[in-house]
């Protein structure tokens, strides 16, 4: 399969009045066509950071990608010029925020917000415009679009707007849609039809989606491969059903029994314990050995290699590493 | 919309003839008339006669529906003070000077303070912004009759680059207009600053940049007006606040504004001139914040003006 994006050994950093922060610390992933992938992880772990790096979306002047590239359709987006990355935003990679409240602005028409990318972007007549803004509205499932245009986002629940705000995203019909957390700020019924209609558009347009999450339950549903971040590294990459039925670092296991499910007796939450690392200064090893329940005495003062457990999943643990002695079960 | 305006015009007159009757009371509450405080002895028969002319032998009831009358037919009368002028033509002589003052005033302070108020945003914590919010600060502190009196001794008497006095030429204006723009100017461009930077920290920005939008579009379409609503929510009363300034500034550099007509008829016990120029101001004031209330709609049409509250 083509790979449409590739992101090699990324380092972002910030730097406040407390020091600099690690937000990101070599991350490796790639994206191939027409595919979703899920970036899983909780709050701080580095998600958001990453997704708003192939962007360039990073808040300046405080933070920087220091280090790493990331290819989309072979060229690197981190050595662009400004107004390079200004010719591919919206064309070639759109994004998706988490409030559907506050992503429109209140002062002006839906039609307008959503055919300016289109004539930023392309020599395209008034008609035209209004044209495929219509089509667009339709393909998100907006009734009565004609008359909808005309009004403001006050005038639209929170559902309609955030379907506004991804037509938005589609209307120059990119090849990849960046999605972070897009349906954290709805509740869950309207949830159920945004993440159903990612699915009914990725299947007609073919484009490539990251959904930026730390809902598992929204991934089992239209995620094709997962990655788990933790402490400003993936700390596990495989297709759907490696994480959510063979999932193999304590940490992505954790995450899968803090999970509330339909399906089990068990009515009790396993949380992890303990809290994230400080990524002001995070630790040498595996970021997780404070709260992990298997640590060894390697894990603290070693980052573990990446294991290849199959051609989808791979895993940064010691306990899977090849040299680890395995007991018999 | 068509009721809404009816509605407000309605509020209006209201208030109005509140000002009208509060000043009415105030006038006549102070003891004497305008013939008591002369220095030249009028003897007794001309006091009454005088009285008797001005109606002010007459019941309090009737003198003030003598003054609702004047008021409804937009005819205050003469001066009594300079019986061959009447009010209407003191405010038609004072009022086109006074407004283009005013208005200049007020257009130079929000071009130029929406202007720096922008610029220190977008280099926040830049040497731009110091030096905006450093001249924000003194513009504010420093009165406007102290920065008048400052002007005309540098600019007019050591420097003799600009006229010291009077309103006869573009020239002439300079320096009243700085005088009186310089704090209101401050206040906008401190209030622009601070609104322009918590809405560049909004989503819909984000969303705008990642649109691929350029940033003198995101600025100036997405950013600015959201940016300038509470600058319009402030102009009312910045304009009330200018228009005060006017009599000080008016007085400073001689300017034959309203503001003279003004003070003295207050001096002079000028009835009608007191009662005419108060209810004009009033009106002007009442006008300029219904004029503010429409530009907010149009600004944020989540503010309908036809509806009471919103959805």
């Amino acid at each position: 399969m083509e790979k449409i994006l590739e992101i090699k050994d990324l380092h972002v950093h910030f730097s406040t009045y407390g020091g600099t922060v690690q937000a990101v610390r070599g991350v490796n992933l790639y994206l191939n066509k027409g595919e979703t992938l899920a970036i899983v992880g909780e709050s701080g772990s580095g998600k958001s950071v990453t997704s708003n790096s192939i962007m360039q979306l990073i808040p300046t002047p405080s933070g920087k990608i220091v280090q790493g590239s990331i290819h989309f359709k072979g060229r690197d987006l981190v050595q662009t010029t400004k107004k390079e990355m200004r010719a591919i935003r919206g064309v070639d990679i759109s994004m998706i925020f988490q409030d559907p409240m506050t992503a429109l602005n209140p002062t002006l028409t839906i039609g307008d917000q959503l055919t300016e990318g289109l004539k930023q972007h392309a020599s395209i007549s008034k008609a035209k415009a209004k044209e495929k803004a219509l089509e667009m509205l339709r393909l998100v499932g907006i009734p009565n679009p004609d008359s909808r245009l005309k009004q403001y986002p006050h005038q639209f629940s929170g559902g309609m707007r955030q379907r506004i705000v991804i037509a938005m995203a589609l209307i120059c019909e990119p090849d990849l849609l960046i999605a972070d957390e897009p349906t954290t700020a709805l509740d869950v019924t309207i949830q159920a039809q945004i993440m159903e209609l990612f699915k009914e558009i990725q299947e007609k347009t073919g484009v490539s989606i990251i959904l930026v999450t730390h809902d598992l339950g929204v991934v089992a549903r239209v995620a094709d491969r997962v990655a788990v971040m933790y402490g400003g590294k993936i700390i596990e990459t495989g297709n759907k059903d490696d994480i959510f039925y063979h999932p193999q670092h304590p940490y992505t296991i954790g995450l899968l029994q803090s999970v509330p499910r339909l399906d089990m007796d068990d009515d009790i939450l396993q949380p992890i314990d303990g809290t994230p690392p400080d990524l002001f200064a995070p630790p040498q090893g595996c970021p997780f050995t404070a709260r992990c329940a298997h640590a060894m005495q390697v894990c603290a003062n070693v980052h573990p290699f990446t294991s290849h457990l199959s051609d989808s999943h791979q895993v940064e643990c010691w306990l899977q590493d090849a040299r680890a002695k395995r007991q018999p079960v | 919309m068509a009721l809404y305006l009816i509605r407000r015009f309605l509020i209006m007159i209201a208030t109005i003839l509140v000002i009208a009757t509060l000043t009415f009371i105030l006038m006549h509450s102070i003891p004497g008339n305008p013939f008591t405080t002369q220095d030249r002895s009028t003897s007794e028969a001309v006091q009454e006669n005088l009285n008797a002319h001005y109606h002010l032998d007459e019941p309090m009831l009737v003198q003030y529906g003598i003054w609702i009358k004047s008021l409804a037919t937009f005819d205050f009368g003469p001066s009594i003070k300079q019986p061959t002028e009447t009010v209407n033509d003191l405010l038609g002589r004072g009022f086109p000077i006074s407004a283009e003052l005013g208005m200049w005033t007020i257009t130079i302070a929000l071009i130029s303070g929406i202007t720096l108020g922008v610029l220190a945003a977008l280099k926040h914590n830049g040497i731009i912004d110091y030096i905006a919010m450093t001249l924000a600060v003194l513009g504010i502190s420093i009165p406007n009759f102290i920065l008048a009196t400052l002007l005309i001794q540098q600019l007019a008497v050591n420097l003799q680059l600009l006229p010291a006095a009077t309103w006869s030429s573009p020239m002439h204006m300079i320096m009243p207009i700085i005088a009186l723009a310089t704090g209101p100017t401050a206040i906008i461009a401190r209030l622009t600053r601070s609104s322009m930077l918590e809405v560049l920290t909004q989503d819909y920005i984000k969303t705008a940049r990642a649109k691929g939008l350029s940033p003198a579009k995101i600025v100036i379409k997405h950013a600015l007006r959201n940016a300038l609503m509470p600058v319009v929510t402030i102009l009312g009363t910045l304009v009330a606040a200018i228009l005060t300034g006017t009599f000080v500034i008016e007085r400073i550099f001689a300017i034959p504004g309203m503001g003279k007509y003004f003070v003295e008829s207050i001096n002079n016990r000028d009835y009608p001139v007191i009662m005419g120029t108060t209810v004009f101001y009033s009106a002007f004031l009442i006008f300029m914040l219904f004029l503010v209330d429409v530009v907010y709609s149009i600004l944020d049409p989540r503010i309908k003006l036809h509806k009471k509250g919103g959805s």
